[in-house]
């Protein structure tokens, strides 16, 4: 058995709280991403109108189709996706890139996803472009049956091409 | 447009009608294939086992999540108004478990013009293992917008949510 380091905290980390990182900009937000999307989570159920039926949802007190709130506007994007270096580097017989934990980078050799709290304000719409900035805000750490254990908490801010809040979330990564 | 329940017709302890889905590899694919989520730990068993799953590749929390949105909004009509969801992993969704969220009333109020009510809520297994628990704030219709909660008191994550409402200016 290794000896245990007595703190998970990393100079990267103290450097970083409450630094808004570079904001991402996500495509424009189609129709049919919504529809697909609310397919997905309903399947095999039809999902309800209000994702896909303009007529239907320009009836209810929304005016129109809107995303469900836990939609993603940043999936698929046409660089960085999880694996995509390393998998063209495969290809083109290019250095692997450094490898990264499944769920982030960060103190000790393992990660794992420890929960959320979402927020949500407006909407997500068709046609809607969302920009996304995350910081981290706080740490904790304590010894848990997994040995030291770190709980990272990063938030992430977005806002539409308004410039009005769509969604904070506040995500808990526990790194041991 | 369809109201499924007012905020005046909801009783505190009262328990809404779950969500169930069988989380087979196609179930956790045709998410992934949407949220872009083709990460090995839930695409390859031996991934899985890597990362200390004996049983191999595991569920995407996201769609615990979903599942948890999906119950409310099933419940709540197209409306209502899903303002915060809160939801902790502490357990693993394993390959084709049966999964069935709940969902319980425990509290009701009325801050300016919002009708909340509060729903602690879990994502349970076919072992009847609760393996995320979390809650739900959902603004409901009401019959009559100056009624007043029946708990009186407020609810502390809705004024958190109020509060960052300000902060960030959105009257959206």
């Amino acid at each position: 058995m290794t000896a245990q380091s007595a703190t998970l905290v990393t100079q990267d980390m103290i450097d970083s709280k409450d630094v808004w990182g570079e904001p991402r900009v996500s495509w424009p937000v189609s129709a049919s991403d919504i529809r697909k999307w609310a397919q997905a989570v309903y399947w095999p159920e039809v999902p309800p109108r209000i994702y896909w039926d303009e007529e239907y949802a320009k009836t209810t007190k929304w005016g129109g189709i809107i995303a469900p709130q836990e939609f993603n506007p940043f999936a698929w994007p046409l660089e960085g996706a999880y694996g995509q270096a390393a998998a063209l580097a495969e290809i083109t017989g290019a250095p692997r890139p450094e490898s990264t934990l499944p769920m982030g980078s960060g103190p000790g050799l393992h990660a794992m996803n420890g929960g959320q709290t979402m927020r949500y304000y407006a909407p997500i719409r068709p046609g809607d472009v969302i920009t996304s900035t995350t910081a981290l805000v706080d740490w904790n750490e304590r010894a848990t049956r997994l040995g030291l254990t770190m709980f990272i908490t990063h938030e992430t801010r977005w806002t539409n091409r308004n410039d009005v809040i769509v969604k904070i979330t506040s995500d808990v990564l526990i790194h041991y | 447009m369809a109201i499924n329940v007012y905020f005046e017709d909801v009783e505190v302890g009262q328990e809404i009608p779950g969500f169930t889905r069988r989380t087979d590899l196609m179930n956790w694919n045709r998410y992934a294939a949407v949220n872009d989520e083709f990460i090995p730990i839930h695409m390859d068993d031996e991934a899985g086992r890597q990362w200390q799953n004996e049983r191999g590749a595991f569920g995407m929390g996201n769609l615990r999540t979903a599942y948890i949105h999906n119950m409310v909004r099933n419940w709540a009509g197209d409306e209502a108004d899903i303002r915060e969801v809160t939801i902790q992993f502490r357990a693993i969704n394993q390959k084709n478990d049966l999964l069935t969220t709940t969902g319980k009333v425990v509290e009701k109020t009325v801050v300016g013009d919002d009708h909340l009510v509060r729903i602690d809520t879990n994502v349970v297994n076919q072992d009847g293992a609760g393996t995320a628990p979390g809650y739900v704030v959902v603004v409901l219709p009401s019959k009559d917008g100056d009624r007043v909660g029946d708990s009186g008191k407020p609810l502390g994550s809705v004024n958190q949510f109020l509060v960052a409402r300000r902060v960030v200016g959105d009257d959206a």
